[in-house]
């Protein structure tokens, strides 16, 4: 038992320090690009076009990771697009976070009308295609990155608000909550200050996988060009460049896709080692 | 003079009648049994009172007067404000009772600070000396602690101590011993019945085991299908039950003085008996 519990805590300790190692060097990364950069992301040469990664043969050690068929630093152009990405997880995961953990906390142990009303708007929300529905959005909306944050929060709060009413419902039904309201405690402190810390650790897992969602939707969008203008460099963009010249040059493809992808595995990662963290039978 | 009236109470989940024209009566400083079978209504009748019905139950009809207060004719609102200065619960399982994911320590003093608008230093102090009235040792340590770094029987003492830490005029114990081991129960049963005796609370006791009446209560009510059968003081009780199923509930308890004694479950025409007389009820109020 203990020896389990030993197993369980370090194994989701090694994977969040991982996951929590990576993400932050990817947001130190965002927030210096600048500095850090090597070059410009946007400078191109034509004579230094599909220089290769470091190690292979006719490298340039100045560009580690290659350039593109622009002669545009790879490595460059990774750092500058975390921007984007980090920008777009962390502001559309929180307010799709907000919304929709307040609107299922509240369905979920007030019940009675505000639950009739939340849920039937959630049902009705997520008859909807995802994928039709952001392209709709998109398109009375417009490109740009504010749109694509608009779409995710719009239609992924559903998310958070199915899943935290159904654990508000099953913790409003324990008889510590009941204690608390014969106490006479106000019905929204009890939601606060009873109800949230028991969903925290859920609500900490949804965030997190949506931010790797938000990471994905973006990349996407950028990779179908309905992103941001194409001089902000992102890894979604440089998907898509890349994939062209796929046989000429792997590496324009493959850097911003290996990034892509340990992002969004860092981010579900750390959910769940957090979660594992802030469970106080587990801690 | 009596501190709890329950009169003609009957609730419904939406068309099935969980509670029947129920009265019962808790005199001040009295215990009460509440006696029967898994799923009669006993912890209903406690919820009723404290205010927390699950949503799907609706109460059509009766009174409940708690010192004097009609609750179910007040506002939610003065309706909380009453019960929380005069009643508490203890529960049947000291697990889902407690917060797992605070400390013990405030979910004690939050009580004194709620309900009798104490500073949080004098909420501390005196959680420290209820902790110590229910016997717990290290109090410092236990209020810093997890519930889950706690036994069950633990877990329950402190559900004692707050349950009298605000000093309440009624308690409701609803089964409090079930979900523990046979050790630990006597030891909280004896508890309950040391604090109650000390602060003169009324207590209303929910159990199904008649052993258990005998020992700590003075009055009894014996609930079937949310309907009361048998109303009556304890020794009478045990001298002749006058309901058929209270005597067949009385045969088939152990007895300590022949805990060997092979027991005799309620038989099938009592239960028949019983079932009737409820149909007949419902058909009288016209629930079908
Ligand atoms: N949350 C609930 N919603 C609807 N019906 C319930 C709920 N809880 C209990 N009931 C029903 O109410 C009746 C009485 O239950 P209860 O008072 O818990 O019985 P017990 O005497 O074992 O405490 C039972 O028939 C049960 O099915
Ligand atoms: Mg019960």
């Amino acid at each position: 038992m203990a020896d389990a519990r030993g197993l369980v805590k370090r194994r989701a300790g090694a994977r969040l320090w991982l996951s929590a190692g990576w993400l932050t060097l990817l947001a130190l990364a965002a927030v210096f690009a600048p500095l850090i950069a090597p070059h410009d992301p946007l400078a191109q040469d034509l004579f230094g076009a599909r220089l290769p990664p470091f190690w292979e043969h006719g490298a340039d050690a100045a560009f580690p990771l290659g350039t593109d068929s622009l002669g545009r630093d790879v490595l460059s152009r990774i750092i500058h697009g975390a921007r984007v990405a980090l920008g777009v997880a962390l502001i559309a995961g929180t307010l799709t976070c907000l919304i929709g953990a307040l609107l299922g906390l509240i369905a979920g142990y007030f019940r009675g009308w505000p639950d009739m009303v939340i849920s039937r708007f959630v049902d009705i929300w997520m008859a909807f295609p995802p994928v039709l529905f952001a392209i709709l959005l998109i398109a009375v909306l417009g490109t740009g990155l504010s749109s694509i944050i608009i779409a995710i929060v719009v239609i992924d709060w559903t998310r958070f608000a199915r899943v935290i009413r159904a654990e508000a419902m099953s913790q409003g039904a324990m008889d510590y909550v009941a204690s608390a309201q014969v106490a006479g405690r106000k019905r929204f402190s009890i939601m606060l200050a009873e109800i949230l810390p028991n969903v925290l650790p859920t609500i900490v897992v949804l965030l997190t996988l949506e931010m790797g969602i938000a990471v994905i939707v973006e990349a996407i969008l950028s990779f179908v060009n309905l992103s941001i203008s194409t001089d902000q460099p992102t890894w979604g963009s440089m998907i898509a460049e890349g994939r062209l010249s796929i046989h000429q040059a792997w590496w324009v493809l493959v850097f911003p896709l290996i990034t892509l992808f340990l992002t969004v595995l860092s981010f579900s990662q750390l959910g769940e080692g957090l979660k594992d963290h802030f469970d106080p039978v587990l801690r | 003079m009596s501190f709890l009236t329950i009169e003609n109470l009957s609730a419904f989940v939406g068309p099935a009648p969980i509670l029947r024209d129920v009265s019962l009566t808790v005199t001040a400083g009295e215990v009460r049994g509440l006696v029967g079978e898994s799923g009669a209504g006993k912890s209903m009748i406690g919820k009723a009172v404290l205010g927390t019905l699950p949503p799907a139950v609706r109460v059509a009809s009766g009174r409940i007067v708690l010192e004097g207060e009609d609750l179910l004719a007040m506002r939610p609102r003065d309706r909380r404000r009453v019960i929380g200065a005069r009643a508490a619960l203890i529960p049947q399982d000291p697990l889902t009772a407690l917060n797992p994911s605070r400390r013990v320590g405030p979910q004690i003093t939050n009580r004194l600070v709620d309900i009798l608008g104490w500073t949080r230093h004098d909420a501390q102090v005196r959680a420290l000396e209820l902790l110590d009235e229910v016997h717990i040792p290290e109090p410092e340590r236990v209020m810093r602690a997890y519930p889950h770094e706690l036994s069950g029987g633990m877990r329950q003492r402190i559900l004692i101590a707050s349950a009298f830490a605000a000093e309440p005029r009624l308690i409701i114990a609803d089964e409090p011993t079930t979900a523990l081991d046979v050790t630990v129960q006597k030891q909280i049963l004896r508890l309950i019945r040391e604090m109650q005796a000390r602060h003169g609370t009324a207590l209303l006791f929910v159990t199904h085991d008649l052993g258990v009446v005998s020992k700590i209560c003075q009055s009894l009510t014996v609930l079937y299908g949310g309907k009361v059968l048998e109303d009556t003081r304890v020794g009478d009780f045990f001298a002749g039950p006058t309901h058929p199923y209270s005597a067949a509930l009385l045969a088939a308890t152990p007895k300590y003085t022949d805990p060997d004694a092979s027991l005799t479950p309620v038989p099938e025409a009592v239960i028949d008996g019983v079932r009737a007389e409820i149909e007949a009820f419902d058909r009288m109020h016209g629930h079908v």
